[in-house]
Formats: structure tokens, C-alpha cells, sequence
């Protein structure tokens, strides 16, 4: 039996003691966590088979139940069609009302953090990998397949191995041109795309202390992509100003303590460091953006969006760069905000205009372009910078088919010039 | 469960991800029949067609890394496979994998121990894992006591179901 050996704990091993209600917990036992929050997407419509056969009659707990649809929104294939009508009919019949269907839709995940449903202290499961994004709120918030989903919803709790936590400690001041993205990208190389496998990711320092709430879910979106099971920052007055008026729960922000113990400090100083960019096809593939851009890499298509990078202050920041500008001959560019709440503000600030005048498309929200089965589909030998999350062989279409990641604004400048470019050459 | 698993063996390299074992475009895709027939369809074109029920699964790390999608495990199920064994999984895979009810193995090492073509001989509870034709084994820590009895329970859906009716029998009328 795993026992306390006397030392304090980090953030996601305090959240794990509060949703287990043990009073302390060590890395690798398993214990049963209340989940404070649920939220399925489209892949949820593969939950309701399982929560029938398992004989469950109700949801445990319909306020703490979250659909939002965002893959396909409209709907685009009749089989999309399908799982929408699947999920509203099982939302009827469970009275599950906070569903966020066609016109009041977003990301799933940025659902969560606009509305204030992941407050400080949560355990929050969601059917999407990049759950992880609300660890942002001081939460341990992760992904899980839809069976699970649906033994989640019909006894409101899941079993969790508590994991070992990395901390990522951030000291400096990002330089002009560099963003949040490029120093979750700089963590990706240091971490590679197993190395927190299973582990907590917990982000800490100055640096981070000085984030606003969208550059810290930018980091703990992207810990999905080091394997981790959640990412994590701990609750200070950005979070509690950023929740304040929205949170739907009562908060518990929890604190890691002074001699909590961790597995692998990561010491980063983003003072000098350049913007940087994954390369195909690994997200770990990460290099200096200035190395990428000696090379004159031609794009085909450029993609701001998704979960990562499509909040309102990504899109005004790379519309402050678009301003009068044209996007290069040949090139789609592809704008689409997190939600439709950001959609409306990009719409009052005059964004739309800037995009679409420079010849940019700016769609709906949704998912878009970033998971190749919805829009923005690349053909075979494409090329295609993007502000998302991933670039697996096949991620956005074709399989052979060549993804950049990197920052909001970089991509503005590659729209621009039509080849991978340094937005600082620019401001 | 069947404590011993025997099987004619495929092998993967490292970071095989869920966009290679169903590609996105198949996500509307609800029936595990209709998903079997693209199953690793970028990572092993040509595994669907050639796939025998009872086939083992041997991959390099981080095998099922990215999306949580559980169309991968599912396809993998309805086309037959009996057991993955990788030196490591992606966690929602694992999960997903044990959840449905289809073996899911962390052996270090198992990759070099394997080519394409080989019979695996996969002992769950005392955690090896032999190679027919050489006669080379490793070792691996057995599942924990609970993900063993998920899997013998046939995965989550029976394991929740036979809590509920317990929870039902035992409540006051
Ligand atoms: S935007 Fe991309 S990464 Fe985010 S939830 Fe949608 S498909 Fe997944």
C-alpha cells in the first residue's frame, strides 16, 4: 500500500487527493476520482451505445455534463449529421442542457474555458485529447476514450493512476515576435512526444506567473502532445480575474507545496529565444524558425486556428500584422476562431475585414482545417503552415503531406510571403 | 480473458498515431466492421486486407499516440486482433484498448524481439513474452489486479453493468 513518505505535494497530486478524498496521494497508486466536470464532443455520440448497455438510466449529475460539437459544425458528411442528432437526442433524454449546438458553438475546449465550467481544483474529463488545455485553470483536466465517457456519466467517477509531475519552471521575458506557442514548442523538444508520458506537467515561474489565461492554455493544450496526462498551472489572480463572473462552480485553488516533490525540473530562459517550428511530421520536431526560413520552404496553404492558437487575442494579434497586407499569390490562408463568442468580437473589432480584404478566408468556428475530415482538406506533396497542434503523416489530409506548426503571428508572415517566414522581419 | 495468447505477430515502428491507425477522415465512421476495412491504413497499408483474426500486434514505443479517438482500439478489435504489445502506449490508447476488452501489453524491448511473420506467445499474468520461432523471452510487469479484472470482466461496459445490477439488487424496495 502506497503511504506518504513525508513530503509535500505537487498541484496534480493535491487535485487528485481532494477528487479522491484521500488526504495524500503518491505517484503511481490508483485511486477513484470524483469528476467535477464531463464534456463529450462528437466522438460522445459513441458514448450513449455504452451507457445503454451498461443498464444505466440517468447521468449522475446533468449540471456537470458539457456537449459541445465542434468538429463538424455544420454539419458536413451525413455521418456528422448523424452523431449531432445522435447527441441532441440523448441530451433530450437525459435533460442535459448545456449543449452548445450550431450557433452558439466553439471548440469543445474553449467552450469550457469562455463559459467558466473548469474552475481551480477540478477533476474535468472530456472525449478529446486536448482536455488538457483547462489545466490551465489550476485543474486536472485530461482526455478519455467514449466507453470511458460513459461509465463516467453513470457513476461520476474513473479510476487514475496518479502520475509523476514534470515541472516546466520559465524564467524571462519573450522577446518581439515570440509567443507562448513557441515556448510550448521549445518545451516539445526538450520533452520529445513521450518524454512526460503519463506524467503531470506542471508550468511554474516567472514567466508563466506573467502569462495571461490564453498563453497558459496555449502551454497545457500542447502537453498532449509530450503524452502527458494533464498540464497544469496553478491558480493565481489572472485565473481568479479570468473565471471571475463565469466560473460555474465554486473554486478550490490548490497550491503545490515548497517541498513537493517532482520527477525532472525543466529550467527554460525564453529571454534570446527565437520563435521556433515543428516540423513534419512530429510535433517534437522543433527547430529555430530562422533555421526553417533559410530554406525557402514553399507553402501551398496556411491555417490559423483550433484549440491551440484561435483565441481572440491570437487572431488580433496576427490581424495587426495582416493590416494592409496581401497573402501571397497561390496561397490559401484560413482563418477560424476558437468559438463563435471570438467570432463575434473578430466581427465588431473590424478582424474579419482585414482578413478577407488581404484575400484570407475567414470561416466559422469549428475545428476546421486542423484534423483533415471536416475543410481545408490538403492534397498529396502540400504543404501547410498552421498555428495547431499537430502534424502526424495524414493530419490534415494526404498523408505525404507536409505541416508546420508554429505561432499565430508566424503564420501571418508565411501567408504573406508564401514561404515559411519570420514574423520580426516584419513588425 | 485468456491468460496465454498465442498468435501470428505484425511489427510497428515508434510513434504509430491514432491519424495512422484511422485516418480522420473516418470519424463519422460508427460500425467497427466498416472501420476494420481502413484499419492502419497509414501506418500498414497492407494489414486490413491480409489481417487473420487472432493476429498480435507488436509495436515500438509510444504506440497510439494522439487523439483519443477510440475508432483505433475498435477497429483493431473488429478486425481480429488479440493482443498489442509495444515497448510503450500513447495513455488513452492504453486505456481505451483495456476499456474494450483487447489486451493492451507494455513489454521494454518487445520490438527488437519480433519481425513480421513471427508467432508471440503472450503470458498475461506472469508477464512474458516469448518468440516461437527463436525461442527468445522477455519479461514485463502483469497488469495491475483491477485493469486484469477489466479485462476479464470482457471490458468496461460488463464491469460497470455488473456494478449497477449489484447496486440495483442490493437497494431497498
Ligand atoms: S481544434 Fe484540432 S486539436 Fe483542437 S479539438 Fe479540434 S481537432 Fe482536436
Amino acid at each position: 500500500m502506497p503511504a506518504s513518505n513525508g513530503h509535500g505535494l505537487t498541484l496534480a497530486e493535491k487535485v487528485l487527493s481532494r477528487a479522491s478524498g484521500l488526504p495524500t496521494v503518491v505517484p503511481g497508486q490508483i485511486v477513484d476520482g470524483n469528476v467535477d466536470l464531463a464534456m463529450m464532443h462528437e466522438q460522445g455520440a459513441q458514448t450513449v451505445g455504452p451507457f445503454h448497455d451498461m443498464g444505466a438510466k440517468a447521468v449522475w449529475d446533468p449540471e456537470r455534463v458539457v456537449i459541445a460539437i465542434d468538429h463538424w459544425v455544420p454539419a458536413s458528411t451525413e455521418g456528422a449529421a448523424i452523431l449531432h442528432r445522435i447527441l441532441r437526442q440523448f441530451a433530450k433524454e437525459q435533460n442535459l442542457s448545456h449543449f452548445y449546438d450550431v450557433g452558439n458553438h466553439g471548440i469543445c475546449h474553449q467552450i469550457l474555458a469562455e463559459h467558466g465550467w473548469v474552475v481551480p481544483g477540478d477533476l474535468a474529463v472530456g472525449t478529446d485529447s486536448h482536455t488538457n488545455m483547462l489545466g490551465a485553470m489550476g485543474a486536472v483536466a485530461t482526455g478519455i476514450g467514449p466507453t470511458e465517457m460513459a461509465a463516467v456519466l453513470a457513476l461520476g467517477r474513473l479510476w487514475l493512476k496518479v502520475p509523476p509531475t514534470i515541472r516546466v519552471h520559465v524564467k524571462g521575458r519573450l522577446g518581439r515576435g515570440v509567443r507562448a506557442k513557441d515556448l510550448i514548442l521549445r518545451v516539445l523538444k526538450e520533452t520529445t512526444t513521450t518524454g512526460a508520458a503519463y506524467k503531470a506537467v506542471e508550468f511554474a515561474g516567472p514567466t508563466i506567473e506573467s502569462f495571461s489565461m490564453p498563453e497558459r492554455f496555449t502551454l497545457c493544450n500542447m502537453t498532449t502532445e509530450m503524452g502527458a496526462k494533464c498540464g497544469m498551472v496553478a491558480p493565481d489572480a489572472t485565473t481568479e480575474e479570468y473565471l471571475r463572473g463565469i466560473a460555474k462552480h465554486p473554486m478550490h485553488p490548490l497550491q503545490p507545496d515548497a517541498d513537493a516533490r517532482y520527477e525532472r525540473t525543466i529550467e527554460i530562459d525564453v529571454d534570446d529565444m527565437p520563435p521556433m517550428v515543428a516540423c513534419p511530421y512530429s510535433p517534437d520536431n522543433v527547430r529555430p524558425l530562422p533555421d526553417v526560413v533559410a530554406e525557402h520552404v514553399r507553402v501551398d496553404q496556411v491555417f490559423l486556428g483550433s484549440c491551440t492558437n484561435a483565441r481572440i487575442e491570437d487572431i488580433r494579434d496576427a490581424a495587426a500584422l495582416m493590416k494592409g497586407q496581401k497573402v501571397a499569390p497561390g496561397v490559401r490562408f484560413i482563418v477560424s476562431p476558437a468559438s463563435t463568442s471570438i467570432y463575434q468580437q473578430c466581427l465588431h473589432e473590424g478582424l474579419i475585414d482585414i482578413f478577407t480584404e488581404a484575400g484570407a478566408v475567414f470561416t466559422n468556428s469549428s475545428c476546421s482545417a486542423c484534423f483533415g475530415g471536416n475543410m481545408g482538406i490538403l492534397a498529396p506533396d502540400e504543404v501547410c503552415a498552421s498555428s495547431s497542434n499537430r502534424n502526424f503523416p495524414g493530419r490534415m489530409g494526404a498523408k505525404n503531406a507536409r505541416i508546420y506548426l508554429m505561432s499565430p503571428i508566424a503564420t501571418v508572415a508565411t501567408a504573406i510571403r508564401g514561404e515559411i517566414s519570420d514574423p520580426r522581419e516584419m513588425l | 480473458m485468456q491468460d496465454v495468447i498465442e498468435g501470428r505477430v505484425w511489427t510497428l515502428g515508434r510513434d504509430v498515431d491514432t491519424d495512422g491507425i484511422i485516418s480522420g477522415k473516418y470519424l463519422t465512421v460508427i460500425d467497427p466492421n466498416e472501420l476494420k476495412k481502413h484499419v492502419l491504413e497509414i501506418a500498414l497499408p497492407e494489414f486490413a486486407a491480409a489481417a487473420r483474426p487472432g493476429d498480435i500486434l507488436v509495436a515500438d514505443e509510444n504506440f497510439g499516440s494522439g487523439s483519443s479517438r477510440e475508432h483505433a482500439p475498435q477497429a483493431l478489435k473488429a478486425i481480429g486482433v488479440a493482443a498489442i504489445i509495444a515497448d510503450s502506449f500513447a495513455r488513452i490508447f492504453f486505456r481505451n484498448s483495456i476499456n474494450l476488452g483487447l489486451p493492451a501489453i507494455e513489454a521494454r524491448g518487445v520490438r527488437a524481439l519480433f519481425e513480421t511473420g513471427d508467432t508471440a506467445r503472450l503470458e498475461m499474468t506472469a508477464g512474458r513474452v516469448t518468440n516461437r520461432r527463436t525461442g527468445r523471452s522477455i519479461e514485463f510487469p502483469p497488469l495491475p489486479h483491477h485493469l486484469l479484472d477489466l479485462l476479464e470482466a470482457g471490458g468496461l461496459v460488463e464491469k460497470v453493468r455488473a456494478e449497477l445490477a449489484a447496486r440495483t439488487a442490493g437497494a431497498p424496495a
